[in-house]
């Protein structure tokens, strides 16, 4: 039944109904609303879990590591500054094969400070180990968030719920939330086959020798492989209970004759499928929404290009002073050596909270037009400002002089 | 002696025999006289195997877990250097949300409780949570190659706090940490020492009986980043308790409520003396006797602090600094 809900009291519910037995959180904006509600829900007897309010982010992480390690269910969630205090303690997690949920209500980190929304934080921690689902809407955000424990405890790789701060989180729309029995019929209870117990004693870890970490880091990786299927067949399982399919790790929306294709991340698919909507060409524009980072769909991608003369990448963050964003040389990389692969064009958009209007389809198209359009560019830069009001880095306010 | 099983017994017959449960077997790679491994080896001995691990970063962690070798026979885990207080933390809250009795241990070192760590223990305590907190205090950080911690003591020579012309060892005081635990209101603290085994083991006990948070800091010697003889850790530990350096006492919601006497109070020099890391302080110099001088006062301070002295007027039979757990090999009382 649809509601119209805040996208974090939406998750919040989802959560609840995975039936967590511990939850550890720190407040950080924009994650806060969602733990405000888990709390409540556990305040109030609607969902019977452990609340650990921690001192950290970086206990956080470690209050579910040690949960999920001893047999219980856990969640977590933060954003931005939280996520990189987490990050020692989340390549631990992953290093370890432990299962857990991590939602990341995707904003920027500092320096500049910002509170506001761009993918830099979670794109920060890409290395580490986990796999990583973009949410494009509230009900996707809903229905990831259900999956992410049934993908995480299915592959022992802990997962990373990517929501876009204050677009999502902070906006109420028309969400179905799965009944409680559906739900149980979908996600089993918790089962950890290296749990910590003292009927039977393990050691969990130990320090390894070079003779053993290749292939310890080998293994890990080989298991990204695996949950490539693992994804798919958790949406299949998802459409029987729901009817709702959220694309697995790549989706493609448009026609199958476009010449120019969108790849983007998260809820600026909304914005572009409502400006095309609209738009006197859509037929010649194919969006790929790009929801599986880590793993990183290679082979769907390539498939997903074919006939395309000009491919877009939508990138909401930075890996400073490299040659291009970070979506953008993943998907370059990808498409490397492909026949007829497409003329890449990688476009930072978005970053720290810049609103990405409807207009923003027909600038990046214009870009797509002009031949002397760079590999790589900033596309909703005010060039006027660095000249005019920014002295970089714009950290410092000078008092005024006497 | 005729009670001990004969020679051809095998060792695992002999370990079923053993009246206490052995935790951190043998067969680990501790140096000679680390106390840190007898420390741990006692703490288990105590509390038997119905226990969860948390371990974090450090000799105990490296010398017991190599892989694909492990000495724990009670289900352990090492996340990271800092977080085993939050670790422990989550174990405690599955046990809760499971409905488990299994009491949760976390075991660091001085610097992932002094230092590093410090912040996700205040954490741990201040929540409360049904763990067995344990430091092994060996006033350094040992596994990296004796570099001063918040817990090294005054005076002492370490890798960072070198000796040099402007530099006599550590500059700063060894970190009242008792203190800041009590201060949380903790239902039981405790310090222990490696000298008085079944001190420490009637402190696990009695931790392990109380709800809540509880913490016992036991001092550990290190023949290594000591620079002792490894046949000397429990002596001289036990010479750390009868100078004052190091008070055994207990403490519950943050109040003082029992101490281990001292019979006959040791100077100061007899504990430095063995100890590479204060020989520069047993120079004739008038800098070396100042520095003395100043660890004979903080001795003289915790004694009074704590009332440490035993009154020779006491004729109570209480356990005290010569009487209690000096029963050495052989069975001959260490005088």
């Amino acid at each position: 039944m649809l509601e119209a809900i805040e996208g974090s009291q939406a998750i919040a519910r989802a959560v609840a109904m995975c039936r967590p037995q511990v939850v550890a959180a720190y407040p950080i904006t924009p994650q806060t609303h969602i733990v405000e509600g888990l709390s409540r829900l556990i305040a109030n007897g609607t969902l019977s879990a452990q609340y650990i309010s921690v001192e950290s982010e970086f206990s956080a992480a470690s209050v579910v590591m040690g949960a999920s390690a001893a047999g219980s269910r856990s969640y977590t969630a933060s954003a931005s500054q939280g996520i990189l205090l987490m990050t020692e303690v989340l390549y631990n997690i992953a290093g370890l094969r432990i299962p857990t949920v991590l939602t990341v209500a995707n904003r920027a980190v500092s320096a500049p400070l910002s509170i506001w929304n761009d993918h830099q934080d979670s794109m920060s921690v890409r290395d580490a180990g986990w796999i990583q689902l973009y949410c494009a809407n509230n009900q996707e955000a809903v229905d990831t968030t259900i999956q992410a424990f049934f993908i995480s405890e299915k592959t022992e790789i802990p997962v990373m719920v990517c929501v876009d701060g204050y677009t999502l989180t902070h906006t109420l729309e028309p969400v179905d939330i799965p009944s409680q029995e559906e739900i149980d019929a979908f996600l089993p209870p918790f089962h950890f086959r290296r749990t910590l117990d003292p009927q039977n004693p393990i050691t969990v870890g130990t320090l390894v020798s070079p003779d053993f970490f290749t292939e310890a880091r080998a293994v890990n990786h080989q298991a990204f492989k695996k949950a490539i299927k693992t994804i798919h067949e958790t949406d299949d399982l998802f459409f029987q209970l729901t009817g709702r399919r959220l694309g697995a790790l790549l989706s493609v929306t448009g026609d199958s004759t476009a010449k120019t294709g969108i790849l983007l991340m998260g809820s600026v698919f909304g914005t572009l499928s409502d400006a095309l909507f609209s738009h006197e060409e859509k037929d010649e524009i194919r969006l790929l929404k790009l929801r599986s980072f880590r793993p990183f769909p290679k082979e769907d991608l390539q498939e997903a290009v074919r006939g395309l003369k000009t491919l877009i990448v939508l990138d909401r963050s930075l890996s400073t002073g490299s040659d291009g964003g970070i979506v953008g040389m993943e998907v370059r990389s990808a498409l490397f050596g492909q026949k007829n692969a497409p003329r890449i064009i990688n476009a930072v958009v978005g970053l720290g909270g810049r609103d990405l209007p409807l207009s923003l389809l027909s600038r990046l198209l214009d870009l797509s037009k002009n031949p002397d359009t760079p590999e790589f560019l900033f596309a909703d830069i005010e060039p006027s400002r660095i000249l005019e009001e920014v002295s970089s880095p714009v950290n410092t306010v000078h008092s005024e002089e006497k | 002696m005729e009670d001990l099983p004969p020679k051809s017994v095998s060792l695992s017959l002999l370990r079923e025999q053993q009246p206490r449960f052995t935790g951190l077997e043998a067969g680990h790679r501790a140096c000679q006289g680390c106390g840190q491994a007898l420390a741990a080896r006692l703490v288990l001995e105590a509390a038997g195997p119905d226990v969860i691990i948390a371990n974090a970063t450090g000799c105990l962690e490296i010398f017991s877990s190599t892989w694909p070798e492990s000495a724990w026979r009670t289900p352990w885990i090492h996340s990271l250097f800092e977080n085993t207080a939050a670790v422990a933390s989550g174990i405690e809250a599955a046990m809760r949300a499971q409905g488990r009795s299994t009491r949760v241990l976390a075991f660091a070192g001085d610097g992932g409780t002094f230092d590093i760590g410090f912040q996700s223990l205040s954490g741990m305590i201040e929540r409360n949570h049904q763990v067995l907190y344990v430091c092994f205090d060996n006033e350094a950080y040992m596994n990296t190659g004796v570099q001063r911690s918040g817990s090294t003591p005054h005076g002492a020579w370490t890798t960072t706090s070198p000796l040099g012309t402007r530099s006599k060892g550590k500059k700063h005081y060894k970190k009242d940490l008792l203190s800041i635990i009590a201060a949380h209101r903790i239902p039981y603290a405790a310090t222990a020492s490696i000298a008085y085994p079944s001190d420490l083991r009637s402190k696990v006990r009695k931790a392990l009986g109380e709800e809540g948070a509880t913490f016992i800091l036991i001092h550990s010697p290190c023949p290594l980043g000591w620079g002792h003889e490894s046949h000397l850790s429990v002596e001289i530990d036990r010479l750390a308790v009868e100078t004052g350096l190091f008070p055994l006492m207990e403490m519950e919601r943050g109040e003082l409520v029992n101490i281990m006497p001292i019979r006959k109070k040791r100077p100061v020099i007899d504990y430095i003396r063995p100890q590479e890391r204060f020989r520069h302080l047993l120079e004739e110099s008038d800098t070396a006797e100042e520095e003395r001088n100043h660890l004979q006062a903080l001795c003289d301070f915790n004694i009074e602090r704590y009332g440490l002295l035993l009154d020779p007027e006491d004729t109570s039979s209480r356990p005290d600094s010569q009487s209690a757990d000096t029963v050495r090999r052989g069975g001959t009382r260490w005088l």
